[in-house]
């Protein structure tokens, strides 16, 4: 397979990343003749699965700095979030019924949030800064002598900023608050260290880090332990946090992608930083243009830009050449702009003409260079088009007129 | 989402773009939507004050790609129209022309409500003279 078509350009490893050919060479064999259910302790073909699910859950522990007993398998970072908020709000629902978390972080979280709503809980959603940043006195303030968690993304999917997860770390546990981050989009991308992290549960995914999809894991602290109620239940695997056959295959494949990134994310870091640059530096030469979220606090891997009196979602139809997302759900039936950029108190317009660039292990030169000269086309086309772009030009605030919603 | 030939079509090659200067008397201009909702469309109508036919019209639309095609589509349907024709116009025609789905119906609303703006415009213009 051509990791690399030309056409569409990828520019969407933000959604998936595609699998490393090393990953899927390392996955077959676990396919074909060693099938063994690594739960099968009477003969061999268990006894080598489990050797490799064990093989790989150091490979994971040791980009993250955790001890493998820390790590759970999971199916994916959807999983881990809801087993980390769910499982840990359960057992301790007797300390506290307070959770706190953020209005930028991913659905799963939110959405998890809502359901222990439902079951009594009282959640609080942080604000972010213009920025997209968490202001640590806002969370602070927050904190309350009920409350039993508190959960941050690392890096955030939509514009790619990083929460100061030390500091916040930190609040909680001087109020011996369990403390989950979801790290979907943080694992070789940024530097992780649970050995110096103030974490107690941290939520992982491997199809955002060249592994393969329907994969994930949870940190679950040790010392201080960290306790979960189980959210699937069954055989008791994985020390009875989540029950069901581990799928061999699937947890190679995570353990390789992230000995992958562990090995080369120092050198692959350098790389991305430079096309983002790059891409940045070709995009500025057009007027209005914003990057979304923190400038200096952030992954290169993102680039979220809103083409001011351009709406996304033609933008994106007119870059057919690119695989890219707009930040606006328009194209998911709801006229909502995205609530990431809205969080960030972006204007209306602002949050309809974004755009999410993510680059990642096989994006080229080339590839950002072309991306620089269509998406400058087709912004001019477009803007030719606009009737806020002709107010813009005739010095009219488009604030000040009183529009009718529709 | 995949859009449909004629939808495309008007998006690579829009009919009529650009603008007529308001304070002509034969011109009457609709802006309707709101950049809140993602769309805003400016459709202009030049009347021939001899015949009472519309015989240009002008657009330009910040939005998706059906709402640019849709107000691509009703500058040439309104084109030869006397006011009340072009007002006869609706938008399950648009979206029928165009076979926008059900999600971007509201685009061919729009593109309706432009032109009763634009007619309403011209017609309070000539509100004293008529």
């Amino acid at each position: 397979m051509d990791m690399t078509p030309h056409f569409p350009i990828y520019l969407d490893y933000g959604a998936t990343t595609p699998c490393d050919p090393r990953v899927v060479d390392a996955m077959v064999p676990w396919l074909r003749e060693h099938f063994g259910n690594p739960a099968s302790r009477s003969h061999a073909w268990g006894w080598e699965a489990e050797e490799a699910v064990e093989k790989a859950r150091v490979q994971v522990a040791e980009l993250v700095g955790a001890d493998p007993r820390e790590i759970v398998w999971t199916s994916g970072a959807t999983e881990s979030i809801n087993l980390a908020l769910k499982g840990a709000a359960q057992f301790y629902k007797t300390r506290g019924k307070h959770l706190i978390t953020v209005k930028t972080e991913h659905k799963a979280t939110l959405d998890s949030m809502r359901e222990l709503e439902r079951q009594g809980f009282e959640v609080t959603y942080l604000d972010v800064q213009a920025n997209g940043l968490l202001d640590l006195d806002a969370f602070k303030a927050a904190l309350r002598p009920d409350t039993i968690l508190a959960s941050v993304m690392f890096v955030n999917n939509e514009i790619g900023v990083i929460q100061d997860v030390v500091a916040l770390g930190n609040l909680c546990r001087e109020r011996a608050v369990i403390f989950h981050v979801d790290a979907a989009q943080a694992t070789g991308k940024v530097a992780v260290d649970l050995g110096k992290l103030p974490i107690d549960l941290m939520s992982m995914s491997a199809h955002k880090t060249y592994g393969p999809k329907g994969m994930g894991a949870l940190y679950v602290r040790r010392k201080p332990r960290v306790r979960l109620e189980a959210q699937m239940h069954g055989g008791g695997h994985e020390r009875g946090m989540r029950s069901g056959t581990l799928p061999t295959h699937q947890i190679v494949g995570m353990g390789e992608a992230f000995r992958i990134a562990r090995e080369e994310m120092g050198v692959e870091q350098e790389r991305i930083r430079t096309l983002h640059n790059r891409l940045v530096k070709g995009l500025s030469g057009i007027e209005q243009t914003f990057i979304n979220g923190d400038l200096e606090h952030r992954v290169p891997h993102n680039l979220n830009i809103s083409f001011n009196y351009v709406e996304g979602e033609s933008l994106i139809m007119g870059v057919k050449g690119l695989a890219v997302s707009s930040g606006s759900a328009c194209t998911s039936a709801s006229l909502e702009p995205s609530y990431v950029l809205r969080a960030l108190g972006r204007s209306d317009e602002l949050a309809h003409s974004s755009l999410r660039m993510t680059i990642g292990r096989f994006t080229t030169e080339e590839e950002i260079d072309y991306a620089i000269s269509v998406l400058t086309d087709r912004v001019a086309k477009l803007r030719e088009l606009s009737p806020l772009w002709d107010m813009f030009k005739d010095g009219i605030d488009i604030s000040t007129i009183q529009w009718a919603a529709h | 989402m995949a859009y449909s030939e004629k939808v495309v079509d008007h998006y690579e090659n829009p009919r009529n773009v650009g603008k007529f200067d308001n304070g002509d008397e034969d011109v009457g201009t609709g802006m309707v939507g709101a950049p809140a909702c993602g769309d805003v469309t400016k459709l202009q109508i030049k009347v021939n004050p001899a015949t009472g036919l519309i015989e240009d019209a002008k657009f330009k639309t910040y939005g998706c790609g059906s709402a640019i095609a849709s107000s691509s589509l009703v500058t040439e349907w309104v084109k030869g129209k006397s006011l009340d024709e072009a007002l006869t116009i609706k938008n399950t025609q648009i979206a029928e022309e165009l076979a926008l789905p059900p999600v971007k119906i509201h685009c061919s609303i729009l593109a309706e409500d432009a032109i009763k703006a634009a007619v309403d415009d011209y017609r309070a213009k000539h509100a004293t003279t008529a």
